[in-house]
């Protein structure tokens, strides 16, 4: 790596200790940086120096670090996971960044996702939801053939890019009200659009919006800031399609 | 009441109560454009034709669109509130990709439209802000027969800079709120998919343009001495 150049940041990062904690902006230095590093082994080589002087390291939400879990959750110069299209934290890089660049990173913020501690949130409350109707109910029995219901392609694939949420939460870190629409939206409309959740489906869309609500969750005021968030791409037509839904239930 | 509790039903709501508003501003401007003369008679044949329509007919108009501006207003006052509870703090950075100056700022261009509203009816429907105008008081001949002057207060009415700056001013206003309102309208009611929603907002931002251009033509061609009484 030696024959890399390296880099020095400047962050500012969210501390709080807890929920109740008021919480505040520190400022730290990124040394020996380089291109190669990814924006969490950034921070790792931050908390190694701050563990090395007796400091309290940044408390960050991280797991597989391949893109794909949805737990790096961070808000960097305003942006969820960074800005970089369909890209989590994890996947962002360094040389998206110049020497002496000034990164604020914050948590998720909404009404719904309490601050854990520094750049960790609870949510909970997307869980939640799904558990409002994000599921069919049937006896399974024992395992059907593959292809026993025929779903055309375009339906399936249409339920499939749906299906990709990995649940992070960035649309709603996103929204400026805090809504949950993205999120509840792909999941409705990955069960709405097969056979296996149209069953269900007005119960579903009902309760699922409700418990949004109780939550503690925005309402749509359709700016599509989540979907510029979304580290997977998910489209605003899966709010659109919620909506549909939503109407069908009413009558 | 799903409709009238959850949040896609109000949604929906302000949608449906806010395109309806909007068919009647393209109505309107339609039946304003007479002032250039395609009509016979022109404006006040117009206006004559309107008011001698049967009178359950214009009460009834007159209290739908009350209807819709109230629950309008109301929904929309109520979910600006609970949205804005949605993020208590704000980011140190602020880095929208998407949103508009016209999606963030709906609720203040409506409540400019609101304050709009009240003038312009006492302007030139109850014409009380200058009486001495008012069509009513002032009857011309029009087809062997004595009609409202229409024309003449509108036209003394944005002689007055004032008077035509707050006209263009409002529609200023009515340009954001519905540059940011029809496509959205698209959206709630699920009227849209991943390749026409781009569209739908290209469209929305052009019908809100042409309103904008329409109405304005009128204050804008009367203060220039173009349009004359």
């Amino acid at each position: 790596m030696s024959d890399h150049k390296t880099m020095t940041l400047t962050l500012i990062v969210w501390r709080q200790k807890n929920a109740s904690d008021a919480g505040k902006f520190e400022t730290y230095t990124a040394k020996n940086i380089t291109e190669h590093h990814s924006f969490l082994e950034m921070l790792d080589c931050v908390n190694e120096d701050l563990i090395h002087t007796g400091k309290d390291p940044i408390v960050f939400d991280h797991d597989c670090r391949e893109g794909i879990c949805g737990m790096c959750s961070q808000v960097i110069n305003g942006a969820p996971h960074g800005g970089q299209d369909r890209t989590t934290v994890c996947q962002l890089h360094m040389r998206k960044f110049k020497d002496g660049d000034t990164i604020y990173i914050e948590p998720w913020r909404a009404r719904a996702f309490p601050i854990v501690r520094d750049l960790i949130v609870d949510r909970s409350a997307l869980d939640k939801i799904t558990q409002a109707g994000g599921y069919t109910s049937c006896h399974t029995g024992g395992v059907a053939d593959g292809n026993a219901i025929l779903i055309p392609k375009p339906i399936a694939d249409e339920a499939m890019d749906a299906a990709e949420c990995v649940g992070c939460g960035a649309c709603v870190a996103g929204c400026p009200n805090g809504a949950a629409m993205l999120y509840t939206g792909a999941k409705v409309s990955q069960l709405a659009l097969l056979p296996q959740g149209k069953a269900e489906a007005a119960q579903r869309v009902t309760n699922m919006t409700n418990a949004m609500a109780e939550c503690g969750f925005g309402n749509c005021t359709n700016h599509y800031e989540c979907m510029a968030a979304c580290p997977k791409g998910i489209n605003v037509k899966f709010i659109a399609r919620m909506n549909r839904e939503f109407i069908k239930a009413l009558f | 009441m799903q409709l009238t509790s959850s949040s896609i039903g109000r949604k929906i709501l302000m949608a449906v109560t806010g395109q309806a508003m909007v068919l009647f501003a393209v109505v309107h401007l339609l039946g304003n454009s007479s002032i250039f003369g395609w009509l016979n008679g022109g404006i006040n044949a117009y206006a004559e034709h309107l008011h001698s329509l049967p009178l359950p007919i214009i009460i009834g108009f007159r209290l739908a669109l009350l209807a819709m501006v109230c629950v309008h207003i109301w929904f929309g006052i109520q979910l600006t509130i609970e949205n804005r509870g949605g993020r208590p703090q704000q980011y140190a950075v602020k880095s929208t990709q998407k949103a508009t100056f016209a999606s963030e700022n709906m609720i203040w261009t409506g409540v400019l439209l609101g304050c709009f509203l009240v003038y312009h009816l006492t302007h030139f429907t109850f014409q009380i802000i200058d009486p001495q105008t008012a069509a009513l008081k002032n009857l011309v001949p029009l087809h062997d027969a004595m009609v409202p002057n229409v024309l003449g207060m509108v036209v003394t009415g944005f002689k007055n800079f004032f008077v035509s700056l707050i006209y263009v001013g409002a529609m200023v206003a009515l340009f954001l709120h519905l540059s940011h309102g029809i496509q959205s309208f698209f959206q709630t009611m699920g009227w849209s998919c991943d390749k026409s929603q781009p569209l739908l907002v290209k469209f929305g931002t052009l019908v809100a343009l042409g309103l904008f251009l329409g109405y304005v033509t009128i204050p804008l061609t009367i203060f220039a001495g173009i349009l004359k009484g």
